[in-house]
């Protein structure tokens, strides 16, 4: 397990190399350069950001410089200082962060567990109502607009209904609550923002754990835990659910960047003061040493969670940890 | 072969109906200025934010202006920008995945992992950085959907070529001295488009999806033009005085479009399957 680990690792770097590279390309996208677009776009900025802006950048100094001096910086985490309040960019996402990997993992989860079973139980009745109405279900989840159905539910659950705050993480009086109050108080803020950020990977996985079990119990070996007279029940959840989880693991991986860009949607609709708001903040008021930042965060964020999805994928498949690396 | 592909696609009653739901928004889109009954931008101080009505079909917004008009002319942004964007996405795909796959080795090691590295980014992230330094117009936003959304295309394409270039034909074409540019895009590329094809049904489903978050962040189609992701946009804030008409027809429009798609795309991917053809009597 741990060569392949290291190996995987190894992977890494080069995409984190990538990863600086074409951000950095994005910052020089502007014409003529990220200084005059601040200066010439945004009323904000002053002659002294320009000031710090050139120096930050280096602007003076040919490309290749440049691009050396950025990444020096990125290694130590310094992104710089925003252009609207003055704060270090790396201290403005620091705080924005874990609620939006704490949102991301919840997100994720909620996912897993309903996904899983939603497609095992329509892979097993295939063409039963549930299956049917599972299909509806699942079109609608891919097609539906999320920041629609979040201003459909806020206004049902929010405003008509009364049951549901529609914005923030926490009522105002959180203090004087007791801890189990307070979770309470959490949950009741987070299951709109959370159930409606998972919607479209909750169709979109559950559709896939619905065909990799219609593949699974096609096989062989199920045809024989069924002729030796195991229990339906014990043939499905001991011997299929394992072959039909591997795929869906790889799945879920990839679902990864599309949670953390959704989370700009979710977290702007819900007032949720995370990393997704801060970003759809700062690209409005142009602050661009925090998109900067932000996109590449984002973006490593997103390679964690693949490099985790594939260690879960090798603990479950002794095939991907012994074999080759596939390329 | 259109006519084996009609007849297994025309099986599946529900893309059959995406399918002319389809054509008929795009019929609305093209004859905009004869079916819509109002100025998309006529604004009328007398009529502000009336209920659907038989004068206003679907109500009128906070200016007065006829919902169903600006639906109807927002549809042409709306759709232009699926096709653009999956256009461009697939240009590049088809490229890249053609040269990754056909020259193999570095070519393909580089291409493969510039794709790998693309992916890593979460692509509304992206498209907004993008966005925040270029500005927001309908031409900035159709350029970088289609090019932060080609990385599926060029996979599709690699594989599909990757097991088509060792063929017999090819090698034909090579003897008779066929050059690469040619091998590929006449004999190679024909038959590796039927997944691209499904791809791009349901890419145009993702790209007006992605118009819509960015028009309702009000980084998309800036106002006064309409799209529908800005009219449900504008219409959000008039949802807590009960005027739910503003943002609910054209979220709807837009819910109906992209399942129309995805159904249409669902149903090309069986029907251009033909491991699923054999295994029909």
């Amino acid at each position: 397990m741990l060569p392949f680990i290291f190996r995987r690792l190894l992977l890494i770097v080069p995409l984190v190399f990538g990863i600086t590279l074409i951000s950095f390309t994005v910052i020089h996208l502007a014409p003529g350069g990220p200084v005059e677009v601040e200066t010439e776009m945004s009323l904000k900025t002053s002659a002294q950001a320009r000031e710090n802006l050139k120096k930050l950048y280096g602007l003076d100094k040919p490309l290749h410089e440049q691009y050396i001096d950025w990444l020096m910086r990125f290694a130590r985490l310094d992104f710089g200082k925003s252009f609207v309040d003055g704060k270090r960019v790396i201290d403005k996402i620091g705080e924005r962060v874990p609620i939006t990997i704490i949102i991301n993992m919840l997100s994720l989860i909620v996912t897993f567990c309903l996904a899983v079973p939603i497609g095992v139980l329509s892979a097993t009745r295939q063409f039963s109502l549930f299956d049917r109405l599972t299909t509806v279900f699942v079109f609608v989840g891919f097609s539906a607009p999320p920041f629609w159905i979040a201003l459909l539910c806020m206004y049902l659950f929010g405003l008509i209904l009364g049951w549901l705050p529609i914005s923030g993480i926490q009522s105002l009086d959180v203090s004087g609550m007791w801890w189990l109050q307070r979770l309470a108080d959490w949950a009741k803020h987070l299951i709109l923002p959370l159930l409606i950020g998972s919607l479209g990977a909750l169709a979109g996985l559950s559709r896939y754990s619905r065909s990799s079990m219609l593949e699974v119990i096609r096989q062989d070996y199920i045809r024989t835990a069924r002729a030796k007279g195991l229990k339906e029940s014990r043939v499905i959840t001991l011997h299929a659910m394992k072959n039909t989880l591997m795929p869906v693991i790889t799945i879920l991986g990839l679902a990864v960047p599309g949670f953390i860009g959704g989370s700009v949607i979710m977290e702007t609709i819900f007032a949720i003061p995370g990393m997704g708001q801060l970003f759809f903040q700062s690209a409005m008021s142009r602050d661009y040493p925090t998109i900067m930042g932000i996109l590449v965060i984002g973006a490593v964020l997103t390679l964690i969670g693949n490099f985790m999805a594939d260690i879960s994928y090798a603990l479950a498949d002794p095939r991907i940890r012994v074999g080759k690396e596939q390329s | 072969m259109i006519a084996i592909i009609w007849r297994r696609f025309s099986k599946n009653s529900l893309s059959v109906a995406g399918l002319a739901i389809i054509c008929i928004i795009a019929a609305l889109a093209i004859a905009a200025p004869i079916v819509s009954p109002y100025d998309p931008f006529a604004i009328d101080v007398y009529n502000v934010i009336s209920a659907p009505s038989a004068a206003h079909l679907l109500g009128t917004d906070e200016l007065g202006r006829d919902i169903l008009s600006r639906m109807i002319w927002g549809s042409r942004v709306s759709l232009s920008v699926g096709f653009v964007a999956v256009g461009i996405a697939t240009m590049i795909g088809i490229v890249v995945g053609a040269a990754a796959g056909y020259y193999g080795k570095a070519v393909d090691a580089t291409l493969m992992r510039f794709v790998d590295i693309m992916l890593c980014f979460p692509t509304l992230f992206l498209i907004l950085a993008v966005i925040a330094i270029i500005g927001p117009s309908i031409w900035v936003i159709m350029v970088v959907i289609g090019v932060t959304g080609w990385m599926d295309v060029s996979r599709l394409v690699r594989a599909e070529i990757l097991s088509l270039k060792e063929r017999d034909f090819v090698s034909a074409a090579r003897a008779i001295g066929a050059g690469d540019v040619r091998i590929i895009s006449r004999h190679i590329l024909p038959n590796a488009l039927s997944p691209v094809f499904v791809s791009a049904t349901l890419g145009v489903a993702g790209a007006i999806l992605t118009e819509s978050g960015l028009s309702f962040l009000g980084l998309g189609v800036q106002p006064p033009d309409a799209s529908w992701g800005n009219i449900l946009s504008s219409g959000k804030d008039y949802i807590t005085v009960g005027a739910w008409w503003l943002s609910f027809f054209p979220g709807m429009a837009i819910l109906v479009t992209v399942l129309s798609y995805n159904l249409v795309g669902e149903g090309l991917r069986d029907a251009l399957d033909p491991r699923l053809w054999r295994s029909e009597k």
